[in-house]
């Protein structure tokens, strides 16, 4: 009777900490609604356009390339993600928009980003045209100017998942793995 | 003689599995938010402190059923739409929230009370707060 007490008491504990089968890790928005469109120039001497990229998964973030810390991460592990993935990878396309208009122009986003993964598109414009776009996802971006004149930018560091169809399906929060990317990406390519 | 029922309590607590209707921890910003905010409201909707436990309620679910866009933390949501945020990692995260009147929100995420000791820990806090809200 007591040994039957202990296992009742015992016996579930474990089973609500399993993850949820399927269940992408990035915070998923529901309704999928269309991502905002950019009107901007791209790294590569193209307009950037994401319509351009449907039928492909896009990873879209914001940054700048004089970025010390969060940039150079943010990008090695979308750049790891992308090696793991093999040949599907030519399914998943990388969009870094600059929030320091000032000083990153294409050519410059263009080299910053190609040290990391020569796919990926940086996308570049003037100052109203940056603001435009960062309105339209809730990035907020604070430049910190130091007593020399040089200044860094402090901005949001998430990166926004938009499915095949174009529509804004999640958003992975700073931090996450190359794993965690892969394991997502391979659900979202499924579809 | 109040030693029995007191070990008994203390030994559920410690032992039994502990569990929650949900997983998803749901806040809702309501319609007209941002317009009493505008008219100089300070209105608090959500707490600007939130707590998950992994494997319990370790998805936060936020809806937006205010008539503008809001943004928490990492993204924007839109009029009508819900976000659902899940953790695996226990650590504090700190996210810019629209919805303050701070600007700011901290979602802190603890392990799951595997232990005898965390347990009762976990179910005295539930306790608290329910009989707080």
């Amino acid at each position: 009777m007591i040994r039957l007490a202990l296992l009742l008491l015992l016996g579930s504990g474990a089973a609500s900490a399993a993850p949820e089968p399927g269940a992408l890790k990035a915070g998923v928005l529901s309704p999928v609604m269309a991502a905002p469109e950019l009107k901007l120039q791209g790294s590569n001497g193209q307009p950037l356009r994401l319509a351009s990229f449907r039928g492909k998964v896009v990873l879209l973030a914001f940054g700048f390339s004089s970025c010390g810390e969060v940039c150079p991460i943010t990008l090695a592990t979308l750049a790891g993600a992308r090696k793991k993935l093999g040949e599907a990878a030519a399914d998943v396309q990388v969009v870094y928009v600059t929030v320091d208009p000032e000083r990153d122009d294409a050519a410059r986003m263009k080299k910053f980003l190609g040290s990391f993964d020569p796919s990926f598109i940086g996308g570049v414009g003037s100052r109203a045209q940056i603001d435009a776009a960062q309105k339209s996802y809730g990035i907020s971006s604070t430049r910190q100017v130091y007593a020399d004149g040089n200044y860094t930018i402090g901005h949001s560091s998430s990166i926004y998942i938009i499915d095949r169809a174009g529509g804004l399906r999640a958003v992975m929060p700073y931090g996450h793995t190359a794993d965690d990317f892969v394991h997502d990406l391979k659900i979202l390519l499924r579809q | 003689m109040l030693l029995i029922p007191v070990l008994a309590v203390v030994g559920w607590a410690g032992f039994a599995p502990v569990s929650v209707p949900s997983r998803d921890e749901l806040f809702e910003i309501p319609r007209g938010t941002y317009a009493r905010r505008m008219a100089g409201d300070k209105v608090e909707i959500l707490p600007s402190r939130i707590r998950l436990t992994l494997g319990l309620n370790d998805v936060l679910l936020l809806r937006n059923l205010d008539e503008v866009p809001q943004v928490f933390g990492p993204t924007i949501m839109m009029p009508g739409q819900s976000f659902r945020l899940p953790f695996e990692k226990a650590a504090s995260y700190d996210f810019a929230c629209t919805a303050h009147a701070s600007g700011q929100m901290t979602v802190l995420v603890e392990p799951y009370p595997a232990m005898p000791w965390s347990k009762i820990r976990w179910r005295a806090r539930e306790w608290l707060e329910n009989r707080t809200r």
